[in-house]
């Protein structure tokens, strides 16, 4: 019977009929002001929604754009040979920036001395993201801010641009002629920090910047030089993306792609974390909007019974029912849904506007993604929550027209939410855009709902049996919460999802801040020490005393190639299929032996030797073990200056990389590498008043190589203040999205309510009488609420931030005490606050209207 | 003996006029309304639909404001009052019987008829419920919520809750207007009952003729105005 339904001329009438009666209605509610709850919770819950997505999309730009300073470009392509013409073609058919890096260690020399330095040729466009900041020339004076300005271009051909070490230690100053190869070149610039800078930073020489044309003239270029060739590509991230996926079925074996999260492995995990967080936030700003759309929607249904059952009497079928209100709702949501898109976006450009005051960042231009999805979300929601009653509706007996008291079976309401809650569960996989995370909260979600439910239930029945022995007002609310069990079970998990939400972003937000500030406190280690020689410990030791810094520990470190695996010789062969690895395989690694384990790593395999271990045990990395694919028990042998030492591996280790303290892939019990040749490093932190104490130290300990961290440490710290900071506007906005869920949960009452005052007030009740009766409901529902979401949130806070964000999570027993007095009080004074209108309102209007 | 004390009228309206703004034009539901009831009468305010008995009504009840006039309850000038102390008075000397009932859909039977006793916090509001629905013919239905009453049961709730109070005047608006017309006779007839016994004053509207000759005074009222008595 439904085959060709569409195509049937009294089906087209009855559609249209349907779609014309749907729209007039809609008009005619409007006017009367039935739809004003409806559209204010859908314009207030997708401009929440929305407004927090388009904020956390700028902020997701912004962020990997700030920290993509760091690399001084988007992307970079990487070879030891120069960089074929093709990449750079692609990147123009793109549209995105390009320039190139040439980077060599050289010696240059002035008439006093020479020194090695770190080259780096420049072509016109560097750096594309960042500055290259420049000292001005008065050496004495203090570095200030004012001291420092920014590079508007980049060395003009002939001349150089040194760093402070250079400058130091060539006793230069500007317009000084420095020899760089075959030709002379003139200093014209004081290099403060270059954005690459600390890329790679272990092995840093002196650096010097000059233009890429005069490189010919160095005749530095030669056969067999080690040199580092870059292309630094920038632009808009989805075209990065797009020449990122292109550019790596191109690249050869002696060329690689690096972005900054491949780059600096504590900013990837600061980035990832900030926008799983982001996207947590935006989806608790669809779990307040479903709350909101929910409960403003029941009203809604409860008010067109009526007009239902009239229609019903009238001879209207259910099918021209169904799609009469379902052209309204679809209507209806996307007038709203898109009014409320609106809204976000003019909010979030002013929540933009007011940060870009307070952190130095300019917030990129949001995708429209946000408003695709804010349309979908109030659409969905709208006819996932509203129809479901619809279909009961079209079921309501025409004889309500006569029995008012005729209303809905709860079993149809029950599926019906169902059907929202699947809708629901779908947008959140995909506005997560990680199916963990989605899947969390869904699951989540769903299993909150349903203990909530339960529980609720539970509570209410024992409570309003407790009501006989309550007095007369704090009976009627006892009684008001029973009678509408079904409701106010709904309110409070609707309210406590909300609150929920709320708070499981508290908690994640201030572990994940902890985390970061923890992991880099002030006094993180901004120097190290490579290359300190065994004699040198007690003398580098009473340094450290004389000038009152902490002694750092210092790491002994050993250099060996690995050269066997199980007995079985390696070759690079073996790793072809693997950049990383083979990499790993040429280069030497830094052994180093320890009685204990580094407090900020941890055993995730096999056990850390104790005294008695005898035999040659090894404790690895895990990132180093998966890349040499090597098991625990596996032999691993390691050429040290011609000698070979075997050892298996006992154990398997996971390293803090973003602490900034020392730490090696391979470690070994004390006493195995006595007889091999070994040096020290150690890292420490040093105030930046002290700095001159640096001179004195490489004057005393010629030999010691120094390298200075603070500025990457600086520039972290501010990555993550400027996270931080972004993660708490996000919060007290989607904060503010909570308040819709109140104002529907309020809203969704007030009929009922505004009838029950005018009998209230026709039998003698003072406006303070009744305020208390529906004070009591509040607590009892507010009460619900808060200990639902304080239950919730603390179980969800757990499994997201173990689970998904990584954090060691902290249990806060405040949260409940906070979780449910902010239920309690929210809902008693919105309560109230709503409720006020009802108190006041002429009673016989009311009678007679309802009568 | 008591012809010597000079009986004050229970209610009295002076020049009572109730006009609505319907946003074209003003329309004047009652105008200049003078009427005096005496304790112990039973009154009916009678006339067509749409001539103002229900306003009526509910002005002297103080449910409601009047453009200009006054209405004197028990000798208090109730617009004078502020509408809690309206209410307090209400809940001292008034009883309701409504056409639909009113009865508060989350209470059961007894705890409608307690709520006026428990709001005026008389001490024994459930013994006295509890009488009262005994006396209506509602013994076995205490606990019953009002939608598994009845209409004609529903009403009888009504009406007890009306009498908990003991109140000295009794509003009903077209008490029999939701009943089949043998459960009306039945309702009235309790009513009247009971008025009896509480030696309660009575203002009852009603378009019945039948019902309103069993008052001892009608009051007719045509388009908003009083007709002359028609008693």
């Amino acid at each position: 019977m439904r085959i060709g339904f569409f195509f049937n001329k009294a089906a087209y009438d009855f559609m249209n009929s349907s779609l014309k009666l749907s729209f007039r209605m809609l008009c005619r509610d409007w006017r009367a002001g039935e739809l004003n709850v409806l559209i204010f919770a859908l314009v207030i819950a997708i401009g929440g929604l929305t407004t927090v997505a388009f904020f956390a999309d700028r902020v997701e730009l912004a962020l990997s754009r700030e920290s993509n300073q760091l690399l001084g470009a988007d992307l970079l392509v990487i070879s030891n040979q120069p960089i074929p013409q093709l990449y750079a073609d692609k990147a123009g058919q793109l549209d995105l920036a390009v320039s190139s890096v040439t980077k060599f260690p050289s010696m240059i020399s002035n008439s006093d001395s020479s020194l090695l330095t770190e080259i780096k040729a420049v072509t016109e466009g560097y750096p594309l993201r960042g500055y290259v900041h420049l000292l001005s020339e008065k050496p004495e004076k203090l570095v200030s801010a004012s001291a420092i300005q920014l590079a508007r271009q980049i060395p003009q051909p002939g001349t150089i641009w040194v760093d402070e070490k250079v400058k130091m230690q060539l006793n230069l100053k500007k317009g000084d002629g420095v020899d760089v190869g075959a030709t002379q070149m003139i200093v014209t610039e004081f290099i403060e920090r270059e954005p690459d800078h600390s890329v790679g930073f272990i092995n840093m020489n002196p650096r010097v910047m000059i233009n890429a044309t005069d490189l010919e003239a160095t005749e530095l270029i030669q056969q067999g030089s080690r040199i580092s060739y870059n292309l630094l590509i920038a632009g808009e991230v989805k075209k990065v993306q797009q020449f990122r996926n292109w550019a790596k079925t191109q690249l050869t074996k002696v060329q690689r792609i690096e972005g900054i999260r491949d780059a600096r492995p504590e900013i990837k995990a600061a980035l990832e974390r900030a926008e799983k967080f982001l996207s947590l936030a935006a989806l608790a700003s669809v779990v307040l909007a479903a709350a909101a759309i929910a409960l403003a929607v029941r009203r809604f249904t409860q008010r067109h019974l009526d007009a239902c059952a009239v229609m019903r009497s009238l001879g209207a079928s259910q099918d021209f029912l169904l799609y009469l209100y379902l052209n309204y709702f679809v209507i209806l949501g996307i007038i709203a849904s898109g009014l409320g898109c609106v809204i976000g976006f003019a909010a979030q450009e002013i929540l933009a506007q007011w940060l870009t005051g307070i952190v130095d960042t300019a917030l990129p231009w949001p995708s429209w993604l946000p408003a695709l999805q804010g349309l979908l979300v109030g659409l969905i929601l709208l006819v996932g929550f509203a129809l479901p009653p619809v279909l009961n509706l079209r079921s309501v007996p025409a004889l309500r027209v006569l029995r008012r008291d005729i209303g809905l079976s709860n079993a149809h309401s029950i599926a019906g939410y169902a059907i929202g809650l699947i809708a629901l569960s779908f947008l959140f996989i995909w506005k997560a855009q990680d199916l963990k995370l989605g899947l969390y909260v869904v699951g989540g979600f769903i299993v909150a709902v349903a203990i909530f439910s339960g529980i609720g239930w539970i509570l209410i029945k024992i409570l309003s049996s407790l009501r006989h022995q309550a007095g007369g007002v704090w009976r009627y609310g006892l009684a008001s919460i029973r009678r509408r069990a079904a409701s106010s079970v709904l309110q409070a998990v609707a309210l406590g999802l909300g609150l929920m939400a709320l708070l499981v972003l508290t908690l994640i937000q201030d572990d994940l801040i902890t985390d970061w500030h923890a992991s880099l406190p002030p006094d993180a280690p901004n120097h190290f020490l490579v290359n300190v020689q065994g004699d040198q410990l007690q003398s580098l030791e009473d340094f450290f005393i004389e000038h009152d810094i902490e002694r750092p520990v210092m790491h002994p470190m050993v250099k060996g190639r690995l050269v066997k695996i199980n007995g079985k010789k390696i070759s690079l062969k073996d790793y072809a299929d693997d950049l990383h690895a083979e990499r790993h395989i040429r280069r030497e690694f830094n052994l180093s032996w320890s009685d204990k384990i580094a407090a900020d790593n941890a055993i995730i395999q096999g056990k850390w030797w104790n005294n008695d271990t005898i035999e040659a045990a090894i404790s690895i990395e895990e990132g180093i073990a998966k890349t040499l694919r090597v098991k625990l028990g596996d032999e691993l042998t390691y050429d040290i200056a011609g000698n070979h030492f075997s050892a298996k591996i006992a154990s398997i280790r996971k390293v803090d990389w973003d602490s900034f303290r020392v730490n090696f892939f391979i470690v070994v019990p004390p006493g195995l590498l006595d007889n091999y040749p070994a040096s020290y490093i150690t890292s420490f932190y040093l105030p930046p008043k002290q700095t001159a104490l640096i001179h004195d130290l490489v004057k005393t300990f010629p030999n010691i190589l120094v390298v200075d961290v603070a500025v990457v440490i600086n520039q972290v710290q501010q990555m993550i203040r400027q996270v931080s900071q972004a993660i708490e506007f996000v919060f007290i906005f989607t904060l503010l999205a909570g308040f819709s869920v109140l104002y529907a949960a309020i809203a969704s009452t007030q009929d009922e309510r505004i009838y029950e005052a005018a009998i209230f007030r026709a039998l003698g009740a003072k406006k303070e009488q009744l305020s208390r009766a529906w004070a009591t409901e509040f607590v009892i529902l507010g009460g619900l609420a808060g200990l639902f979401a304080s239950v919730g949130a603390t179980l969800l806070g757990y499994v997201i931030g173990r689970h998904v964000l990584h954090l060691d999570y902290t249990f806060n027993p405040g949260i409940w005490l906070v979780g449910t007095a902010v239920g309690i009080l929210g809902v008693l004074v919105a309560g109230l606050v709503g409720t006020r209108s009802a108190v006041s309102s002429p009673p016989l209007l009311t009678l007679r209207k309802i009568g | 003996m008591l012809d010597d004390i000079v009986e004050q009228p229970i209610l009295r309206t002076e020049s009572l006029t109730k006009q609505v703004n319907t946003g074209e034009a003003q329309l004047t539901i009652l105008q200049d309304i003078n009427l005096q009831v005496e304790a112990g009468e039973a009154v009916a305010i009678i006339g067509a639909s749409g001539s103002g008995k229900s306003t009526l009504l509910g002005l002297l009840a103080g449910l409601d404001l009047p453009t200009s006039g006054k209405v004197h309850l028990d000798n208090i000038d109730i617009f004078t009052l502020d509408e809690d102390n309206r209410a307090a008075l209400r809940g001292k000397i008034l009883g309701f019987v409504f056409q639909s009932f009113q009865l508060l859909p989350a209470l059961t039977a007894l705890e409608n008829v307690m709520l006026p006793l428990e709001l005026s916090a008389v001490a024994n509001a459930q013994s006295v419920a509890q009488k009262l629905l005994d006396r209506v013919g509602l013994k076995k239905r205490l606990h019953h919520y009002p939608k598994q009453l009845s209409g004609g049961e529903q009403q009888r709730v009504a009406i007890a809750r009306a009498f908990a109070t003991d109140p000295k005047l009794l509003l009903a608006d077209e008490p029999t207007g939701n009943l089949d017309s043998a459960t009306g006779i039945q309702v009235i007839e309790l009513m009247f009952e009971l008025n009896r016994e509480h030696g309660t004053t009575l203002v009852l509207v009603t378009h019945d003729e039948a019902l309103s000759r069993r008052c001892s005074r009608q009051i007719r009222l045509v388009d908003g105005k009083l007709a002359r008595k028609v008693t």
